[in-house]
């Protein structure tokens, strides 16, 4: 599925104008609260008219200004996980779950009610009302009624936002599947680098009604203007599992680098993962320095700085791709880190929140 | 149990009856429409509608009687045609009384059916649209049942007002007993004639019991209704 968004609207604050192409798997649309990310999501849904513009799913135009074309938002055919759920608080979950099969195209392809339950997990709720859910719960379920009502493409509107810490780590898991087995198409409204982190194939950076960048997740994400501020910031690695060590560690190869991670019981040897290291996390040193209690260490070359006040953002390149590493402007001068320097980046191996942690790529 | 009341308190019970839930069903949809109109519709003309259907409230009962009359009456500017091409007469007739009953008692209706779709949250309905559902099934399955609550309590409310309507009922349709003698008329009937004190009396008795049941009835319906579509 491939979603071309070409999008002219003016509002009393701002304006947003952009053009871009999401190729099929999950793009998410990252930037700031007021960058413009839910008014595209609005005007694909065709909840918004936008003055000038076109949106297609594949060939399908749904918007098209020029032509004087709207379809409506019921014949659209998108599948919308809101960041609040939207249950219907009149329904009980099976209802819920079925609101949308009336209107869904039937055939030998469409997605099975048990396979959809199955997968999210929902089977023992599915005689309740939505009052009595948790949220991790009511999010489970609307992203089920979104898929039963057979979508071309889902749009999230930061359907992780209004949930805790916790919750979130509960609900990101499904999302992949989504991504990986369901494969479904996905454009992600997010403002959370570890959200975007873990579920993006393609990013496309927002500002103030402008695209900003974009590209390939892994790409994008550890570039340093646009790797986020302060504690947000980060880079994405790939890495492949190599074994699972008796001592509860897990052993994976990013770039012939070893990188060992606490025991990560999902995956086998062979998986392919991602990993988010938060740029504080890491340290640099001059050399491989010893009797040190972290147990990853990636050797590399300076190749920028950011200024970011007290602190400074190197961005390293690694065999296992680029890293970043947030120091302060004093260890910065003493170590003499300058582009072109080499140095190693030490990552505190525990310091991988496991949220940060993607499933499998297959 | 039947002694209880005179042939002509029954005649006047019944139909009291017959009028105000004549006037509460076919106002209904009526006022639905109005009420989601005036809650989510935004129009040239909505602050008139508005004047227009709260009239009723503000007005003296005997005008809207006669504007009534002047307009539903045999030679009325509608009611001729009415009655020339369907048959309908409303003047003196027990169905004259249910109109006046339910104009009167529709702004009740209105306003406590708006108030309950102005609760409902746009976003659910959105949600609804989004799943491949168009404006009237949204309408059937998610606003209605929301605002099932309010609706229950405004058709009960004004059924309470369609039984106690009197000056416009009067004005349109007279005090024929058996005919138009609705309950409030035949108590006005009764305290008009020497000795009719005790026969006014219980129907006022009847009138207090049937407001009150009709109010708590109300609460009750729209609390169970409310907990279920919170899903309590």
């Amino acid at each position: 599925m491939t979603v071309s968004v070409r999008l002219a609207h003016a509002f009393a604050e701002f304006s947003v104008d952009l053009d871009f192409q999401a190729p099929p798997g999950v793009t998410v649309l990252f930037g700031p609260s007021g960058s413009g990310k839910s008014t595209v999501l609005n005007a694909v849904a065709g909840l918004l008219r936008p003055d000038a513009g076109r949106i297609a799913v594949d060939d399908i135009v749904l918007t098209d200004t020029a032509r004087r074309l709207f379809v409506p938002p019921h014949r659209r055919r998108l599948g919308v996980i809101f960041q609040d759920g939207r249950l219907f608080p009149h329904l009980t979950v099976r209802q819920n779950l079925r609101y949308g099969r009336r209107f869904a195209p039937r055939g030998p392809g469409s997605t099975s009610e048990a396979s959809v339950v199955e997968m999210l997990g929902i089977g023992a709720l599915l005689d309740r009302a939505p009052a009595t859910l948790s949220g991790g719960e009511r999010q489970r379920v609307a992203i089920g009624r979104a898929l039963l009502s057979e979508p071309r493409l889902i749009l999230a509107d930061e359907p992780l936002s209004a949930l805790d810490g916790e919750r979130k780590a509960e609900i990101m898991p499904y999302l992949e599947r989504l991504r990986d087995e369901l494969r479904v198409s996905m454009l992600y409204v997010s403002h959370s680098s570890a959200e975007v982190a873990r579920i993006a194939t393609t990013v496309v950076t927002m500002d103030r009604g402008r695209i900003t960048r974009i590209g390939p997740a892994a790409e994008v994400l550890s570039d340093p203007a646009l790797a986020g501020r302060g504690r947000d910031a980060g880079a994405v690695i790939e890495a492949r599992i190599t074994r699972h060590h008796d001592d509860g560690v897990t052993e994976l190869d990013a770039g012939g680098v070893p990188l060992f991670l606490p025991h990560l019981p999902a995956a086998a040897p062979g998986d392919r993962m991602r990993l988010r290291i938060a740029a504080q996390d890491v340290m640099l040193a001059h050399d491989r320095p010893e009797g040190l209690s972290a147990l990853n260490m990636l050797p590399g070359q300076v190749e920028s700085l950011r200024d970011e006040g007290d602190v400074v953002l190197v961005r390293l390149t690694t065999p296992a791709g680029p890293i970043l590493s947030r120091i302060t402007r004093r260890s910065a001068r003493q170590l003499g880190v300058a582009p072109g320097a080499a140095m190693t980046a030490i990552v505190k191996s525990l310091s991988h929140d496991q949220g940060d942690i993607g499933a499998p790529l297959h | 149990m039947t002694d209880w009341l005179s042939p002509a308190e029954w005649d006047a019970l019944r139909l009291s009856l017959r009028v105000s839930i004549w006037a509460t069903v076919v106002s209904l949809p009526f006022a639905l429409l109005a009420a989601h109109a005036l809650a989510r519709w935004r129009f040239p003309g909505h602050g008139l509608l508005n004047g227009i259907v709260h009239l009723p409230l503000v007005m003296p009962p005997v005008v809207t009687g006669y504007l009534l009359l002047l307009t539903f009456g045999r030679r009325g500017w509608v009611g001729e045609y009415l009655d020339q091409w369907f048959g309908i007469v409303f003047a003196f007739r027990w169905t004259g009384a249910a109109l006046a009953a339910g104009i009167m008692a529709f702004p009740l209706m209105v306003r406590a059916i708006r108030l309950s779709i102005e609760a409902v949250d746009p976003r659910l309905e959105q949600a609804a649209g989004s799943l491949g559902a168009n404006r009237i099934w949204v309408w059937f399955t998610v606003t209605l049942p929301l605002i099932l609550p309010g609706v229950i309590a405004g058709a009960i409310l004004a059924f309470a007002k369609a039984m106690g309507e009197f000056g416009a009922t009067i004005t349109f349709v007279s005090n024929i007993p058996g005919q138009t003698q609705t309950l409030p008329s035949a108590i006005y009937s009764f305290l008009q004639v020497p000795g009719g004190e005790s026969s006014a009396a219980r129907l006022v008795i009847i009138s207090i019991i049937v407001a009150m049941a009709a109010l708590i009835l109300s609460e009750w319906l729209a609390r169970r209704v409310a907990r279920r579509v919170a899903g309590q």
